[in-house]
């Protein structure tokens, strides 16, 4: 199985996401360039944390213009795996795959410490190998990570169950203390429609090894899992599994220019 | 010497002039000689920008040239763009730390950021990726409301440039003093890791090898920024246009860039286009190489039209690099600049005649020969005298202060000292800055040591900024010794042995005899602390008039010191982990109050000797760390430093992952009870270990010299922090001290209108 991580211009999450697809799991990672049009056959995309183009007018807003994203927004349209941390969260939004927005965190500064998040479902690529309600221990590392979203988008992500990860604290109750960024609902990370596309603000990527942690290398051993049960390529995943999010990939196809 | 004969100076070289460039008239004179002639404008330029202080070291190479720097571990010394040392197994470790203190006195947020960029650069030129940023930063009272507008923007300012590049922020110190209050010290260190056989240095070899300018355009930005990090702040520093502007995107791209040059092999040199930019970075290339080097302006990419040669030459706009190609690779390296969306341009070729040339077209402009501009910047040195108020000061009677205190003055004093923002948590800052980006860190902020991963050797790298610069101030030789025995001991709390360290002299003016007297008294110290400990210098920076019409700073040599750990899952934490734990004491309390924090926050006074240093005794203390932890004999061990064994202890008890745990702890001490809880003797470690190693661990101290006791034991996450010593007994609940310790940062920074909303 081969994982794609995506290298835009001022990503620097994604040497540690090839560290823990290659040495966190042992499975085959390449690096994706930002200019390419190709995904060269990669069965699951990763999208890393850094501050693509320079965070630039807005968070993410320039990265889903760029070349390889529009192999991604097809890719995730036929039903591929894709994971965004981080900025990728961000730009997955930009690019209309997940709803909502990330905006300046609650304090106004940049916030980095580790978090507890509880695992809300367990049925997406990223997270089968959790139990509900586990409660993991990552980093966060952002500026921009309030997730935003009006109430219908909201009251949609709740009753569809497409809310993936949520601030806790120590007895697992999302509680406000243990919201870092004023996220709404204490949203750490949601999925699409089609429970493909996950994003998610904390780094599982940076707690794959017994010294510094092993809460995140479920999310990396569920993919292989998922891609395992479906077997091949992305669009025979896309066939073995229920059917993509059209809405979400019909809007970010709209807007692509 | 015919010079550049095809046009006479446009700008007349007038004595005022020479002046204004911060040059002497025998200084002048030399440049005459070296000439044979006047000078151009452009000459007159790159000679003030290579001789100022910044880059001509004139006031302090002749100190500096006492200082050990070779060891077996030493690959790379002074004189490069960072030092290297060997860490086994074909990995090196290059480090360097720089000063960005005028900068950002004018402009914290850019002046921090740039100071970071600077020092990422001096890494990665060395082939090495950078792993970790630690910060030294020393700012006036945070009663003042500029000492916060700085504060702010400096935290705010590394933090948006590391984050942006992705590399943590990992350590580092923050102290606060009103000496600092106009002119702060802004230290920054970077550490990188490299195969030893893609280390890159700075060198501009091979005739006619080509010479490239890569990275960002060149704009009118920080001309002459060296000669303005040479003189004092006064009342008209309002200098931004000395002040440059940083942008982490580019320097990111220019990293991965930089990075992929040198591991393909394309290049034969390469520098970072630092202070005095393509000035000092083209001679200081051509000066190691014994080569010449051949430069025309009119090639180098610009920002606007109309920028004359002066200003292309002085231009320390950031984010850019000179580089040397090596044969035929011009086109390779110019694909991966453009591959990274960067500027690559070839702007001149090396020679062999020795020579700093520099064409606009097709006139030369500069004509420098380039040995004696690099290496002769003339160097003086002066009288130091011991300002009488220091002695006075140093000799103040303080003996009233250590005497017996009540139990409810104990207590009132702790719970000072850890309000006080120079020894109180520094989460408020560290949460601001990526810690964690690059899954190298292993032992973050708020411990004495920052503890990374050496890629996937199995071994650490731990590293620790120090200075006290009241210690410095009232006995400078002593003072400097004991931040090098104190670095040395934060890295050998963690498990790590000591081997190298790198410098940052941050002094008044060096042109007055008492600044002179702690400079070179300073420098004398550091140099024994380096031969005793068997660490030597790599590299380091010297910034001087760190002086206000108030006055100088405290002398502030900030330490960086690097250890290496054999096993890193034998890493040794700073604080309690293991409710039950036996807590240790090693080392001697004596009555010691001396240029204490005690005397400061709690009394007011800057005064008495500060502690008696033994550094045979130190190097044994590191000898013992190291041991303990290769056995796996001790749960944690943090140093006793500023506050005494009451804040030592305190800092043990708050600082774990998982939240304050309870102590209970008596020691048995001749010394008055103010100095046995809150004196800062040297050469103090507090440990906990498992009850059953106890035996262990006395006899391993014994064995190494020193004096150890049991004082007692870690206990439950709720209860009380109590220590008694000479009839004083400190009992506080818990939580309380938390809440003030975790408190002090956030609730003097968060309530000023105009910082948060």
């Amino acid at each position: 199985m081969k994982i794609g991580i995506v290298r835009f211009p001022g990503s620097n999450c994604d040497q540690d996401c090839y560290r823990a697809v290659d040495e966190g799991i042992g499975a085959e990672a390449v690096y994706l360039w930002h200019k390419s049009h190709d995904l060269e056959g990669c069965h699951a995309i990763l999208l890393p944390g850094g501050f693509s183009y320079g965070d630039h007018l807005r968070a993410g807003a320039i990265a889903r213009f760029s070349p390889i994203m529009r192999e991604v927004i097809a890719f995730a349209r036929d039903g591929g795996p894709v994971l965004g941390i981080c900025n990728g969260f961000q730009i997955l939004c930009e690019a209309g795959l997940l709803p909502g927005a990330l905006v300046r965190n609650d304090s106004l500064r940049f916030r980095s410490h580790p978090v507890r998040v509880r695992v809300e479902r367990t049925d997406t690529p990223f997270t089968s190998k959790y139990d509900d309600g586990d409660v993991l221990r990552m980093p966060i590392a952002h500026g921009e990570g309030q997730y935003v979203a009006d109430q219908r988008v909201i009251d949609a992500l709740e009753g569809e169950r497409r809310v993936i990860f949520r601030y806790v604290d120590e007895l697992g109750q999302p509680a406000e203390e243990a919201n870092p960024n004023g996220s709404v609902r204490n949203i750490a990370g949601i999925c699409d429609e089609g429970r493909r596309v996950v994003g998610l603000m904390p780094h599982p990527e940076r707690v794959v090894s017994k010294l510094l942690g092993t809460d995140g290398l479920g999310v990396f051993h569920s993919l292989i899992e998922f891609l395992q049960a479906t077997g091949g390529t992305a669009k025979q995943v896309a066939e073995a599994g229920d059917g993509p999010g059209t809405e979400a990939a019909e809007a970010a196809e709209a807007s692509t220019p | 010497m015919s010079g550049p004969a095809t046009r006479a100076p446009v700008i007349a070289i007038t004595p005022e002039l020479v002046a204004d460039h911060g040059l002497s008239t025998d200084e002048y004179e030399q440049i005459l000689e070296i000439l044979g002639r006047e000078p151009t404008f452009p000459e007159l330029g790159v000679f003030s920008a290579m001789w100022s202080e910044h880059c001509g070291y004139k006031n302090s190479r002749p100190h500096l040239q006492t200082l050990p720097t070779e060891g077996p571990l030493v690959v790379q010394g002074p004189g490069e763009n960072a030092g290297v040392i060997d860490a086994g197994d074909g990995w090196g470790v290059a480090f360097k730390i720089e000063s960005h203190n005028h900068p950002s006195a004018v402009e914290p947020y850019q002046g921090a950021a740039t100071g970071s960029g600077g020092i990422l650069r001096d890494v990665f030129t060395m082939g090495a990726r950078p792993i970790a940023i630690l910060d030294s930063l020393h700012f006036g009272s945070l009663d003042s409301p500029r000492s916060r507008y700085l504060l702010d923007g400096v935290v705010r300012g590394v933090g948006d440039y590391g984050n942006c590049v992705g590399v943590p922020t990992v350590g580092g110190e923050a102290i606060f003093d009103p000496s600092y209050e106009r002119n702060p010290i802004i230290n920054v260190m970077c550490v990188g890791i490299l195969r030893l056989d893609d280390l890159m240095r700075g060198k501009a070899e091979g005739v006619g090898n080509a010479v490239m300018a890569v990275g960002a355009k060149t704009g009118r930005d920080g001309i002459h920024g060296a000669t303005f990090a040479s003189v004092e702040l006064d009342e008209g520093s309002d200098s931004r246009p000395q002040v440059q502007v940083g942008d982490p995107f580019t320097e990111k791209l220019l990293l991965e860039a930089s990075l992929e040059l040198i591991g393909r092999d394309l290049l034969v040199g390469i520098q970072d286009m630092g202070a005095a930019g393509l000035t000092s970075s083209g001679t200081e290339m051509a000066a190691r190489s014994g080569s010449g080097i051949d430069i025309d302006v009119a090639l180098v990419p610009v920002r606007e039209p109309g920028m004359t040669p002066y200003e292309i030459l002085l231009s320390e706009s950031q984010e850019r690099m000179l580089l040397v190609a090596k044969p035929g690779c011009e086109t390779s390296v110019a694909e991966v600049l453009s591959k990274w969306d960067l500027e690559a341009a070839v702007v001149g070729r090396v020679t062999d005649d020795g020579f700093f040339r520099v064409r606009d077209g097709g006139q030369v402009v500069v004509e420098i020969p380039v040995q004696p501009l690099v290496n002769e910047c003339p160097t003086y040195t002066r009288e130091g005298v011991e300002d009488p108020e220091v002695r006075g000061l140093r000799e103040l009677d303080i003996g009233e202060y250590s005497g017996p205190i009540s139990d409810q003055e104990a207590a009132d004093a702790l719970l000072t000292l850890l309000d006080s923002p120079s020894l109180a948590s520094c989460r408020w800052i560290y949460e601001q800055y990526d810690t964690t980006v690059g899954t190298n860190t292993v032992v973050g902020p708020g411990s004495d040591a920052t503890v990374l991963r050496l890629a996937d050797s199995g071994r650490g790298i731990a590293a620790s900024l120090d200075c006290n610069g009241r210690y410095v101030y009232l006995q400078p030789r002593r003072g400097a010794k004991i931040a090098m025995a104190e670095a040395a001991r934060n890295v050998a709390c963690s498990g790590a042995r000591p081997v190298a360290i790198t410098n940052c002299l941050n002094f008044g003016n060096p042109l007055k005899p008492g600044t002179y007297y702690h400079f070179a008294e300073a420098v004398a110290g550091l140099g024994e602390g380096c031969r005793v400990l068997s660490t030597p210098v790599t590299g380091g920076n010297v910034s001087f008039y760190n002086e206000t019409p108030d006055g100088a700073v405290y002398p502030t040599p900030v330490i960086g010191m690097i250890g290496l750990l054999e096993h890193l899952d034998r890493v040794v934490p700073s604080c309690f982990r293991t409710p039950g734990s036996a807590v240790l004491l090693v080392g001697e309390t004596r009555d010691e109050l001396g240029a204490s924090e005690y005397l400061a926050a709690c009394h007011g006074v800057v005064g008495g000797a500060p502690p008696q240093i033994d550094l045979e005794e130190a190097r044994r203390l590191v000898d013992f760390l190291v041991e303990a932890a290769d056995k796996r004999l001790v749960l944690s061990a943090h140093d006793c430093a500023e506050g005494g064994l009451a804040v030592a202890l305190a800092e043990c008890s708050l600082g774990g992952p998982d939240g304050p745990l309870a102590v209970e702890a008596q020691l048995e001490t001749e010394a008055p009870a103010a100095a046995a809880l809150f004196g800062e003797s040297q050469s103090r470690v507090v440990l906990s270990c498992d009850p059953a190693k106890v035996e262990e661990v006395v006899a391993l101290a014994t064995e190494h010299g020193l004096p150890v006791a049991v004082i007692g034991s870690v206990g439950a996450p709720d209860g009380r922090f109590r220590l008694a010593a000479a009839g004083a007994q400190i009992d506080l609940d818990l939580d309380r001290i938390h809440d003030v310790y975790r408190s002090a940062l956030p609730r003097r920074m968060e309530k000023q209108a105009g910082l948060t909303t």
